[in-house]
This record gives C-alpha cells, structure tokens and sequence, in this order.
C-alpha cells in the first residue's frame, strides 16, 4: 500500500472518531434541552402567581419599599451575567458576555459604576483573563440549576441593593442572560429585576382586566402591607433569577445540540472527501503499478528480440 | 355554597390543585382558617402545615416552607419555596434530618424536619 493511502486512511480514522464524540454530544443535548424546557414550564405557576402577588401589593397599596423605589440619583448598578462552565457550545457563552460588556457600556454612559456578577466558569475566566473586577460569582450548576442555587445567588444580590449606596450598595441590579425563544433561537437579553418595574406582561395583564370590568381587589395584608413587600420581593428576584438560569440552561443545551450538529455534519463532509482522495491515491497506485509492469514486460521483450 | 380553588405551588412545581371547602395555614400573627367568601388577603406563611379541607371529603396536608398565601374571587393560591404533601413525605429521612439538625445546632433545619413530621403524621 502506497504511503499515500495510508495517511489519508488515518485521518479518516481519526475524523469518524471525532464524528462519533460530537453525534453523542448532540443526542445528549438534545435530550437534555427537553428537560430543561419542563423545568421552565414546571416553574412558570410559581412565578405567574409571584408576579400576580406583587402586581396586587404594587397596585393595591402606597408602601414605599427599597426595593420598589427609584434612587433619585443611581450611582452604581449591578450586573448578575450567566454564561455556562463548559464550551463546546458554539457562540453561547460569549454571545452574552458581549451582551453583558454593551449593557455595562450603557450604565457607564450614564454615569453608573457597574459591579459584576458571574455565573458561569466561562465568564470568570473571561473576566479573570481580563483582570477585570469581579463582586461575586459561582460555577457548577449552568446545565441544570436548582431553586437553591437561585436563592444562593440572589442572597447577596438582594444584600447589595438594600444597602445605602455610600456603603457599597448599588441602585439597580439587571440581569444578562440567553432566553430560550425557540430550539433554532435563543438571544442574549438584559433586564432590570430592581427597582421593579411592573413586568410588561403583568401590566398589559392588568389592563386587559381592568378594560373587562374586572376591578383589581381590595386586599388586606396579613400581617402588613410592609411585612408582605418585605417577604415577597426578594421571593420575587429569586423566581425571576431561577427563570433565567432555566432558560439559560434550556439555552445552553440548544446551542451545544446545534454546535455539535454542525460538527457532526463537518466531519461527514470531510469523510466524503477524504475517501475520495484515498479512492484516487489507490488508483494511482495500481496504474503505476500495471504501467510499471507493462513497461518492465516491453523491457524484456525489447532484450530478447534484440539477442536474436 | 361556593367552593374554593385551591392552587398549591412550589417553586420548581405545581404540588396540588383542586377544590376545597375550606384551608387552614399558619401565617406569620397565627393560624388562619379561609372559607369561601373570605376578603381579599395576600398573607406571610410560617414554615408550617397547610390543611386542606377537599370538596368531596377528606383533607390534604402539606409541609410548606417560607411562602405566601393570596385569596382574592374565591381562588386561592398558596406559593412556597418548598412544599410537600403529607404522603410524598418519606418519615424516616424527615427524623434523620432531625436528629441531623439537632446535633447541629441548626434551627431552621430543625424546624423545617419538625413541620413535615408534624404534616406525615397528622395526615395518618
């Protein structure tokens, strides 16, 4: 066999080993994309109800709360950005770390301090690499995150935004994470969880129920209007942070599923045209060698005619 | 008379739904009871049993932890971080996360074991 060939059957060796690895990166993904989806689905009756409640408290009392209430003057903001620990999954984590540095940009424009919060190996090495200041950050549960580690994560949020701001504290605290629109479709979007700006669906919710007559209830607060905010709005930001790293996931799983897809489908080309190179490299092979043997045989034809 | 909605939810799950006649909660100034026709009321919950009376017999019991209570046209909602019903609850586990959170010093765990005990075995 010619040298040739060899090297051309090695590669192919080595790329259908690799097409193997990828093919099984994607069925797993997209198998875990279906969970991902059931746990969005599984939480959203907690958050609707949340916001429902908030909406209620928001609209049916004036109690003025940290939470709810505008800083005259925003100084410092903080930026809660999720990205995944590992790789492997196209153009995911970066796409929202880019999110993250636009909507960074915009808050310093406005004369904000922006404070940074990570999730995500990916984004702390990015920041690390950067050497860029970090507040906080945790790594370990991008694909498939629990209630916990929400509230784990909110805890020193929602610390940071009842803090006086000479303190340390900051004023507004927004969210950068991948929503998951469609399997072919996730976007990286920013939102601002706090100070709470009535969720666009609640509000044309509420409308909608105000326009059908449907007066918004009176309702008495147990133990206080002021005790129910104060218990419900940091249930509120982890709900909406527990729905973004949902959807993030759910995100994740979908770019990793098309990357690898992608990958997959490379690999194939690349079989197909590297088994055609090995097919024209034996065939180069064996006309050599036939001409090789014609020519050795009119060789020796040509000796024995001349010795006669 | 009217029955009530009930709508049980945790934060990764919907726990129970259905109608009742009446539910009894602990809120954070004490147990309240809530029947059809109740006002308007968005309450704090304790960690503590929630008793739900169903319409057609028989009573519900649930373990909540940390959550809200919200009864507004006869629907009420009861959302928690944790909920569990009385037979989802596995004893045993329960009474080694008491005797965990004891050794430990820790209350809210000691609490936490203490309520959903309270819920399995009220419930039998």
């Amino acid at each position: 066999m010619g040298a040739q060939i060899r090297v051309y059957k090695r590669r192919i060796k080595s790329v259908t080993a690799t097409k193997k690895i990828t093919k099984a990166m994607e069925m797993i993904a997209a198998s875990r994309i279906v969970k991902a989806q059931r746990q969005v689905a599984a939480s959203s009756p907690y958050a609707e109800e949340l916001t429902r409640a908030v909406t209620a408290v928001a609209t049916g009392s004036n109690t003025k709360h940290p939470l709810t209430t505008e800083a005259e003057n925003p100084t410092r903001a903080a930026v809660l950005l999720v990205t995944s620990d590992r790789g492997l999954a196209g153009g995911y984590s970066s796409n929202a770390i880019k999110a993250a540095d636009r909507l960074t940009e915009r808050l310093r424009a406005e004369g904000k301090d922006v404070d940074s919060y990570l999730i995500g190996r990916k984004a702390v090495a990015y920041y690390g690499f950067r050497e860029r200041q970090v507040t906080d950050s945790w790594t370990g549960f991008s694909d498939s995150p629990s209630y916990a580690d929400a509230k784990a994560v909110a805890a020193p949020l929602i610390e940071a935004v009842l803090k006086e701001t000479a303190e340390g504290g900051v004023d507004e605290l927004h969210i950068v994470f991948t929503e998951f629109v469609s399997m072919m479709t996730q976007t990286p979007v920013d939102r601002r969880l706090l100070p709470l700006s009535l969720d666009e669906e609640a509000a044309s919710g509420l409308e909608q129920r105000i326009t059908k007559g449907e007066i918004l209830p009176l309702y008495e607060f147990e133990p206080s209007a002021e005790g129910v905010l104060d218990a419900l709005l940091p249930r509120y930001v982890e709900s909406r942070i527990y729905n973004a790293l949902l959807q993030a996931a759910a995100s994740e799983h979908a770019a990793r599923r098309r990357a690898m897809k992608s990958a997959t489908d490379n690999a194939e080309d690349l079989i197909k045209s590297l088994t055609r190179l090995a097919n024209a490299a034996r065939q180069a092979d064996i006309t050599q060698e036939i001409s090789e043997i014609v020519g050795g045989a009119s060789a020796l034809a040509d000796a024995s005619a001349g010795s006669d | 008379m009217a029955d009530l909605h009930v709508e049980l939810v945790a934060a990764d799950r919907s726990v129970w739904s259905g109608e009742a006649t009446m539910v009894i909660a602990r809120t954070t100034s004490g147990d309240i009871g809530i029947m059809p026709g109740h006002e308007p009321l968005l309450g704090v919950l304790q960690s503590g049993p929630v008793t739900i009376r169903v319409s057609d017999g028989g009573t519900v019991v649930a373990a909540v932890h940390g959550g809200f209570i919200s009864f507004s046209d006869d629907k009420l909602s009861i959302l928690a971080e944790i909920a569990e019903l009385a037979d989802e609850i596995d004893v045993a586990r329960a009474e080694r996360a008491l005797e965990r959170s004891k050794s430990e010093a820790d209350a809210g765990a000691e609490r936490r074991a203490e309520v959903r005990l309270a819920a399995a075995t009220g419930a039998r």
